[in-house]
């Protein structure tokens, strides 16, 4: 393992003008490793993710990719770093106007690095890794159900063979069988990319299933890191009342009666 | 004395909000149309908007066109038949049309039309995250939805508009030779012979601007829209509002650099 992280997140702030979701996350994912950040709703995961990609602006700390500091990078140099990272979003984000074969292809089109007619063929190779047949090629996002969605996303994700990939909360909405398949395709697929991986998720079982290591956001902190197997127990009350779903502990919820 | 301080402090608010609207709504376009000087472009989104706006719009427009040139000949004939003056309906029907009714009725049919789709369209992919997928795969979103849009709108309208002064004469011609006892020869020479070519050129250039404010409202409505459902609806509603609103308000403005004395 290098010395030097794949992600590193140092005091990571953000606000939505009073409330503050960020305060200051710390966070390092050694590269290879897959990486899950657990934590209840609106604590924070997903705009820790789209703080790292550039969708949401920081308002204070460093985030390094490969030991170099995202914002002080110029902007090619960003965009280039960048560029070697996949995302696979919630709902998939597939775009609706276009076949699957193109929502798959998509960055490698963009980007002039295949010719439009190998496209095709390049989707059906990325789309068995994913486990699914040259039919679904040609069928649009609207016509394929939920888990084949998430396949085409995850394939569009890793299609341009990035070596830092996000997952945000990728079983969410599935029955337990397909979450089941979708977390032993993103174990395959970061493998056999060499991949870094980093996932959000509430799903425990499939924490324990694609994590190496996890760690808990909590009121925007990271409030523990540690191995994926001691989600339960950690020693950390925090963690595992979340990872047991127990109704009482230090997490409370403001339930309004 | 409060009262009338709140009614002051309301107004400025309202003021600052809307320089603060123009100014980010300006700065939108200036950044969708620097996407128009250097790579990448996007040519198949240009030409998918493209033939929406000029080839699948031609019915629509075509239409409306033709009905807005029978009403008019009919409508100045009977006004003008107080003064003694129907023989000027043909003249009456081509100035309008080409001046201000094609241009202006054609963009407003393409505001409902296109910038709601637009905004819809832009506001879906909004709100289900497909705008930051775009980032995600290196393609920045601005270039690849709005710039061609924009750019196809502008320049489709002209020819939208084209087709709609022709219909809208047609419209008048098929009044006043099938009911008002005008001969063909004589309706067409009147046409012809009081059209200059300023008439058609205005119409287009308005068309071309119109087509800017329709396409770029119904983008920066779509791409600013938050909240799910709700908020594409209300997307929607706003671009088609303030496009009406931006053709209506150039109109007069493009009118008075043409037209005035």
């Amino acid at each position: 393992m290098s010395a030097v992280p794949k992600l590193r997140l140092v005091g990571l702030r953000k606000a939505f003008g009073a409330k503050v979701v960020l305060d200051g996350v710390d966070l390092e994912v050694p590269r290879g490793s897959s990486m899950v950040i657990l934590g209840g709703s609106g604590s924070g995961k997903s705009v820790t993710v789209k703080c790292v990609l550039g969708l949401i602006e920081p308002d204070g700390g460093r985030i390094e990719i490969d030991g170099r500091d995202l914002a002080a990078l110029p902007r090619a140099e960003r965009a280039a770093v960048l560029d070697r990272t996949g995302m696979l979003f919630q709902n998939g984000a597939l775009f609706d106007s276009l076949p699957v074969w193109e929502n798959v292809c998509f960055k490698l089109l963009a980007q002039k690095r295949i010719p439009r007619r190998a496209a095709r063929d390049k989707a059906a190779e990325v789309l068995a890794q994913v486990g699914l047949g040259p039919e679904v090629c040609d069928l649009w996002p609207a016509e394929l159900s939920g888990g084949m969605q998430k396949r085409v996303a995850l394939a569009r994700a890793i299609a341009a063979g990035p070596d830092l990939i996000f997952f945000d909360e990728p079983t969410t909405g599935l029955d337990p069988i397909m979450a089941a398949v979708i977390d032993g395709l993103i174990v395959d697929v970061v493998k056999r990319l060499g991949a870094t991986a980093v996932s959000i998720t509430h799903d425990m079982a499939s924490a324990r299933r694609i994590g190496d290591h996890a760690a808990m956001i909590h009121k925007g902190r990271i409030v523990w890191t540690g191995p994926a197997k001691a989600l339960g127990n950690s020693g950390n009350p925090l963690v595992d009342q979340f990872a047991r779903g127990e109704r009482e502990g230090p997490i409370t919820m403001d339930l309004r009666r | 004395m409060d009262r009338l301080l709140d009614a002051v402090a309301a107004l400025g608010r309202l003021s600052l909000g809307l320089c603060r609207s123009v100014g980010a709504v300006a700065v939108f376009a200036a950044v969708a149309l620097s996407g128009l000087l250097r790579p990448p472009f996007h040519a198949r989104n240009f030409a998918r908007a493209f033939a929406e706006v000029a080839y699948f719009s031609l019915p629509v427009v075509g239409l409306t066109a033709l009905f807005t040139g029978m009403a008019l000949a009919l409508q100045s004939y009977t006004g003008f038949a107080r003064f003694n003056a129907e023989g000027a309906v043909a003249n009456v029907v081509v100035l309008s049309i080409t001046r201000e009714l094609g241009p202006v009725i054609a963009a407003l049919m393409i505001a409902g039309r296109i910038g709601a789709a637009f905004a819809a369209e832009i506001g879906t992919m909004r709100v289900t995250d497909q705008i930051d997928a775009l980032s995600t795969l290196s393609t920045d979103p601005m270039r690849y939805l709005v710039t061609p849009r924009i750019a196809a709108t502008t320049l489709a309208l002209p020819l939208l508009v084209l087709v709609a002064d022709i219909l809208g004469v047609a419209g008048g011609f098929l009044i006043g030779t099938g009911k008002l006892d005008f001969t063909a020869a004589g309706y067409l020479r009147a046409t012809v012979d009081f059209l200059q070519a300023m008439d058609v050129v205005s119409g287009l250039v308005k068309a071309a601007v119109f087509g800017f404010f329709v396409a770029l409202m119904g983008c920066w409505c779509g791409y600013t829209s938050r909240g799910g459902a709700e908020g594409v609806g209300a997307a929607t509603t706003q671009a088609v509002v303030s496009s009406s609103i931006l053709i209506l308000a150039s109109n007069y403005v493009l009118t008075e650099l043409f037209f005035a004395r």
